[in-house]
């Protein structure tokens, strides 16, 4: 998390040609390390771990399922943090990297959408159910597209950061929303995966199509997760800050010309 | 506060909207009790210039001072300082003349004893005390342009800052307006006024500041210049054509 | 001179807010007719007999207040924006919270009253008694979150360049886990569950509120500064 938020304070800043030479790289070795290491997870998922007893072979979604999410939820983190930093500090940068973020978790949390209904056609027999979980988590990209929205509509560029910024900080309700949900509405037939040894085991085997996890499932699924959470928004969020900063260059040297 | 101290002071102000520069490196000081005129093309800048010295927008650099005091770390000692008439009423519709004016005698936390006073003493000084109960939504462009100067002056303020005041006025209702601002200016009030109305800034004004392109290209007298001599050294400072 | 005390600025926004009310009766006029609209196009769209009507009922009251409120808010900042009074209220020497504290208010107290009035027309029209006094609290505490999310957001979307059609896209998804809380209590309320059943989503509504105001208060200064 801290080189996450880290990092775009060397990207803003001016710096010397072999600086930028070496974040670069650093970044292609991330970006390849990033890519084994989802790999390496999706080769345990497919192939190493057994198969679920009740489930077959579709349980392995899961494994992918659940670290969309996990790393969609890192993504709207930073989307806050960056926020507040913004709001704050009041330099673009944070705004770049709450735009990333958000960017970025929208995108995981499509993957996480999606994954969940190809699961749910052979488990619940349809693609799409009005369950509580299922639509509050499409709420919840609902909400980050409508701040993409917002964004767009906004010509003036510092209102726009500014109102991102807030849109950003209350959008994430509906994740903590989502997130509690499952523990709130009884009646979802979402099966509980994560879950902290309270007493829910009660509702977790009740709903349709959950399953116990066995040792290797569980550490398949810690892995994969890890992996999802931590080196996936990492890297991409690196990138669409560079992509912003890029932009955002270009415009400056337009404003340039534009000058003489 | 001394007496001999400008009551504005704006040095090596910077305003810019993303990377667009608007101001850069603005100068000006105005004395107490002088009524200036702001020219300039349309995008010069006087309007944000004037949102600057309202304290409704944040300078990117420099310094802005109004009666010794900083903006905008120190906005709110100077609101209660400053007017503003704009080109928009800021006037309420659905209210009346006298029910507008009560309710910004409130924000400005003027004592319940002397609202109702101050509130008929503005509205007899722009003519308006006769539609006192009217609702604002009933009256002529004038007639807002004249509560808005009201409106402005009812707290007041040292400083009154007009962005284009005479927009959408004919010519009995500019008459009037003249009225009113030299009126205010005789009582003491500074003022900065932006304008287009080159004859009107040469007759009122006694000082004109002319800006281009974010920048102050000449700052002189007007007390002796006519109108038409206004326009020569205008387009001669701005390049453009003379504003008919 | 020194700032005006935020409680007489908030109070001076909102009296103002409803004398200019009283006066037009646009906007409660217009959310009345509205919700009054919106419940007979509910019955007759979903064809209800008598069962279901009971089922969803609670559903249909607060879809409707939402866009009730929607549609206020939207007048109610317009109203600010339109002949740039915003920028009048900001010259002043107040606190930019007391502006936000005064303007929900305001937006408070119209929903309010739309809201209370829709309780007894929907006991008529539906045909489900739903005029109780715990439905009027919950209904309060729902409109109370409302207004606090609806006029920051409102705020913000009448600066930008699609004005009245953002507010609902931005605002439905944020108010969703109020429509949660709200519906569940009121679902409670109207069937006659022992109070043990549903007196947690109250009690739920009551803490988002509270969030959502702190942040409201505090981000508000954000929206309208430059």
């Amino acid at each position: 998390m801290s080189a996450v938020k880290e990092m775009p304070v060397q990207q803003t800043s001016e710096r010397s040609e072999g600086d930028s030479m070496l974040r670069t790289r650093l970044l292609q070795g991330l970006t390849v390390i990033t890519m084994l290491a989802v790999l390496f997870g999706a080769y345990v998922a497919l192939f190493v771990v057994g198969t679920d007893a009740t489930q077959g072979e579709v349980q392995r979604i899961f494994y992918f399922h659940v670290s969309a999410f996990a790393a969609a939820f890192i993504g709207f983190s930073v989307g806050v943090v960056g926020g507040a930093l913004y709001l704050w500090k009041r330099h673009e940068k944070w705004d770049a990297l709450a735009l990333a973020g958000i960017e970025v978790g929208f995108t995981l949390s499509l993957i996480n959408l999606i994954t969940g209904m190809i699961w749910a056609r052979p488990i619940w027999n349809t693609w799409w159910t009005w369950d509580p979980r299922l639509t509050s988590a499409a709420i919840m990209c609902l909400t980050y597209a409508a701040y993409l929205m917002l964004r767009n509509g906004i010509e003036n560029r510092e209102l726009r950061r500014r109102f991102a910024s807030i849109y950003g900080i209350l959008a994430m309700s509906t994740v903590i929303f989502t997130l509690i949900i499952i523990r709130i509405r009884p009646d979802t037939i979402h099966p509980v995966v994560i879950e902290p040894q309270i007493a829910t085991q009660g509702a977790a085997t009740d709903a349709e199509g959950s399953f116990t996890m066995s040792v290797t499932i569980s550490q398949t699924l810690g892995i994969n997760s890890f992996i999802w959470s931590v080196f996936l928004p990492l890297t991409l969020i690196w990138w669409r800050v560079r992509l912003q900063n890029a932009a955002e260059h270009v415009e400056q040297l337009k404003a340039k010309l534009l000058e003489q | 506060m001394s007496e001999t101290r400008p009551i504005i002071e704006v040095v090596d102000l910077v305003k810019a909207f993303g990377v667009m520069p608007v101001l850069r490196k603005f100068n000006l000081s105005v004395q107490r009790g002088q009524f200036v005129a702001l020219l300039g093309p349309n995008g010069s800048g006087k309007s944000t210039l004037l949102r600057l010295l309202a304290g409704l927008s944040k300078p990117t650099a420099g310094h802005i001072r109004i009666g010794g005091w900083e903006l905008p770390r120190e906005a709110a000692a100077v609101r209660g300082q400053i007017g503003m008439v704009s080109h928009k009423p800021l006037l309420y519709d659905n209210l009346t003349a006298q029910e507008n004016l009560l309710f910004f005698a409130r924000l400005y936390n003027m004592p319940k004893s002397e609202q109702k006073m101050r509130i008929q003493e503005q509205l007899k000084r722009v003519g308006l005390d006769r539609r006192a109960d009217d609702l604002v939504r009933t009256f002529s462009r004038g007639m807002l342009q004249r509560l808005t100067i009201a409106r402005a002056l009812l707290h007041q303020p040292h400083v009154l800052l007009l962005d284009e005041p005479y927009t959408g006025l004919d010519q009995d209702a500019g008459g009037v307006l003249d009225e009113l601002l030299i009126e205010a200016h005789q009582s003491g009030h500074t003022l900065v006024m932006a304008t287009h109305q080159l004859e009107r800034a040469a007759q009122l004004a006694q000082r004109a500041v002319i800006l281009s392109r974010g920048k102050l290209v000449l700052d002189i007298i007007t007390e002796s210049l006519s109108g038409h001599e206004l326009a020569v050294c205008y387009s001669e400072a701005t390049g453009a054509q003379t504003a008919s | 001179m020194n700032k005006t005390p935020f409680w007489r600025t908030t109070w001076a926004i909102m009296s103002k807010d409803l004398r200019a009310e009283l006066r037009s009766r646009e906007l409660v006029g217009a959310m009345l007719l509205f919700t009054l609209l919106a419940i007979m196009i509910f019955s007759f769209a979903l064809e209800l007999d008598r069962l279901t009507r009971e089922e969803v009922v609670s559903g249909v009251l607060w879809v409707t207040v939402v866009f009730a409120s929607i549609l206020g808010l939207n007048r109610s900042m317009a109203m600010e924006r339109e002949q740039g009074n915003m920028d009048a209220m900001l010259l002043a020497p107040i606190d930019r919270s007391a502006i936000f504290a005064g303007k929900m208010a305001g937006n408070f107290i119209f929903t309010l009253v739309v809201g209370v009035l829709l309780l007894p027309l929907t006991t008529v029209l539906y045909n489900v008694p739903v005029a109780r006094p715990m439905l009027a609290l919950v209904l309060l505490l729902g409109i109370w979150g409302f207004s606090t999310v609806g006029t920051l957001l409102a705020a913000m979307t009448v600066q930008t360049r699609a004005r009245e059609t953002l507010l609902p896209i931005v605002m439905l998804p944020v108010v969703l886990p109020l429509l949660l809380a709200a519906v569940r209590a009121s679902n409670g309320i109207i069937a006659d569950a022992p109070s043990e059943q549903w007196q947690a989503w109250p009690q739920v509504l009551l803490v988002i509120d509270v969030i959502y105001l702190v942040m409201c208060l505090l981000m508000f200064p954000f929206v309208v500064e430059e």
